[in-house]
């Protein structure tokens, strides 16, 4: 059984008119529960598009995208998928603890079973003295943990994240990715992960999918054998360099029209 | 323990005195200068009264000042709370309803480049001589436009990644105004109010200019004007200075109170 299933998915912008975009053609993507698949590519290649069609933000032009073997509009409605974004987007009136709660009051959840929740989703960021603070009281990397935090407070079994450590320092980064391949491996959590790093792509994945613009689609899919334990050593592997060495070379071939390998605009090398 | 509070304590007093020092000592020094300019110089009372002069008579008319305040004031206070609630509704309808909006704004900005107080005469003509409705309205008017410019602004100017989230959830329209809209609004909202605190007040006292009850601040001003009793008019202008001021702190400490912790 497969956690996400996108099938022959097309989206085009403005169909029939000058401006039309092929923003995706005929993708096909299937992920298996608890697996971490990563998107990369350049700017253009249609990496956030296809979160969004997941997430059912957007229709597809065509093709299908099927959440936990429902269409994906049932599962946005159901809330079987959390979603986080570059921006932490915590509400700056709500605490901490409210801001977590949010999508839980959408659900229609008491206050006693929100609260409760609210507390084990921090014990699981390792926030949980942060409850009454409200957002300007956090650092950037705090604050992406609690959106995280609440991005996975109605326990969901997708994760959808756009580039959500893209603002971050490289340190931060770096500890942000170790917290979050722990939290998902607690909570069985299966994750789909827009990036526009390499190394942050093999080191959460097990899979990397390298995307390619103009028109948007997939190129080829790269599977990074790291073992399900990882950590700072992870770093120094020869199968991480390996594994970078394979991305960085079919994100090149994206760009094989421009016959430069330093064409690969958008893409941080770090 | 309570030895480090007290310490605590005499030090914020201290950084407390050292922030408004400068301030107090400057305003000293101005009214000094000010007083001695006029004693100096010998200026004639119509010219310029000096600043003891004008405290004299406004102690000395401290009553007839609170009386005066209060009328305007209540003008003031009463445009003030209805302006405020029609341009909260108004605001709510025109980010329903955008087409609304392209409708209504260029007519706003007409309506704002006008001289909005020469409405007052044509208003003091609608109604009796010895009604403070003409007033009211005016301050309504100018309140009006200040609370639904930003307001309406707070209302659709949310971040586009709280709307994304919220469709994540489902929410409907309605939960996205309750929980995203309302609530970005609020800061918006005391950004006018303490604008508009203010304008009330000035825009209540300029408005008895163009004739009416000769009861507040700003007609008092203009008889004792008339009069050559250029002292007490500038007692006058004292109080409407401190009914000013009064109307701004209120909005600052209502606005500290309802957004408690929230911000830096």
């Amino acid at each position: 059984m497969s956690a996400l299933e996108v099938v022959g998915v097309s989206k085009i912008f403005n169909q029939g008119t000058p401006k039309q975009v092929d923003a995706l053609v005929d993708v096909n993507l299937t992920v298996n529960p608890s697996e971490f698949v990563s998107l990369i590519g350049p700017s253009g290649c249609g990496k956030s598009t296809l979160l969004r069609l997941i997430a059912n933000l957007l229709e597809p032009t065509s093709g299908a995208v099927s959440v936990n073997k429902k269409t994906a509009a049932q599962a946005r409605l159901d809330q079987d998928y959390g979603m986080a974004f570059q921006q932490a987007g915590l509400f700056d009136w709500r605490t901490v603890s409210k801001n977590i709660e949010l999508p839980l009051e959408l659900k229609g959840w008491d206050k006693t079973k929100r609260e409760a929740r609210a507390k084990e989703m921090l014990e699981l960021v390792k926030l949980p003295e942060f409850a009454d603070l409200y957002p300007w009281q956090l650092s950037g990397g705090m604050q992406q943990r609690i959106a995280i935090a609440r991005a996975l407070a109605a326990h969901p079994p997708l994760l959808l994240m756009d580039e959500p450590f893209g603002a971050l320092d490289e340190m931060t980064r770096e500890y942000m990715q170790g917290e979050l391949l722990r939290i998902c491996g607690e909570t069985a959590t299966t994750v789909v992960f827009v990036t526009h790093s390499i190394p942050e792509a093999v080191y959460l994945s097990n899979r990397v999918i390298v995307m390619s613009p103009r028109p948007g689609r997939i190129t080829s899919v790269i599977d990074v054998d790291l073992g399900s334990k990882r950590n700072e050593d992870t770093r120094a592997a020869d199968g991480f360099f390996r594994s970078i060495t394979a991305v960085r070379e079919a994100l090149r071939g994206t760009h094989a029209e421009h016959a430069s390998a330093n064409a690969i605009r958008g893409v941080e090398d770090r | 323990m309570s030895g480090v509070n007290t310490t605590m304590v005499g030090a914020r007093g201290i950084g407390r005195i050292r922030q408004v020092a400068p301030t107090i000592v400057f305003g000293v020094a101005f009214l000094a200068l000010w007083e001695s300019a006029v004693r100096g110089f010998d200026l004639k009372p119509y010219f310029l009264a000096a600043p003891t002069k004008i405290f004299e008579q406004f102690f000395k008319n401290y009553s007839r000042i609170w009386e005066a305040s209060m009328v305007s004031g209540g003008n003031a206070f009463v445009g003030l709370v209805v302006g405020t609630v029609f341009g909260i509704a108004m605001s709510f309808i025109l980010s329903r309803y955008r087409f609304l909006g392209e409708l209504i704004t260029p007519l706003a900005i007409a309506l704002n480049a006008i001289p909005i107080f020469v409405l007052v005469a044509v208003l003091n003509n609608m109604y009796s001589i010895t009604s403070e409705i003409p007033r009211r309205v005016m301050v309504t008017l100018v309140v009006y436009f200040i609370v639904l410019v930003n307001v309406a602004k707070g209302l659709t100017q949310v971040r586009s990644t709280h709307v994304e989230l919220m469709r994540s959830y489902a929410a409907s329209e309605f939960a996205i105004l309750r929980k995203v809209r309302v609530p970005n609004a609020v800061p918006y909202l005391f950004t006018a109010l303490k604008v508009a605190a203010p304008a009330s007040v000035i825009t209540a006292f300029v408005s008895e200019y163009f004739g009416g009850l000769q009861n507040g601040l700003g007609s008092r001003i203009t008889s004792n004007i008339a009069n050559s009793k250029n002292a007490a008019a500038w007692a006058y202008v004292l109080g409407a200075c401190l009914l000013g001021l009064a109307f701004y702190t209120v909005s600052i400490i209502v606005e500290t109170v309802t957004r408690k912790g929230e911000t830096k």
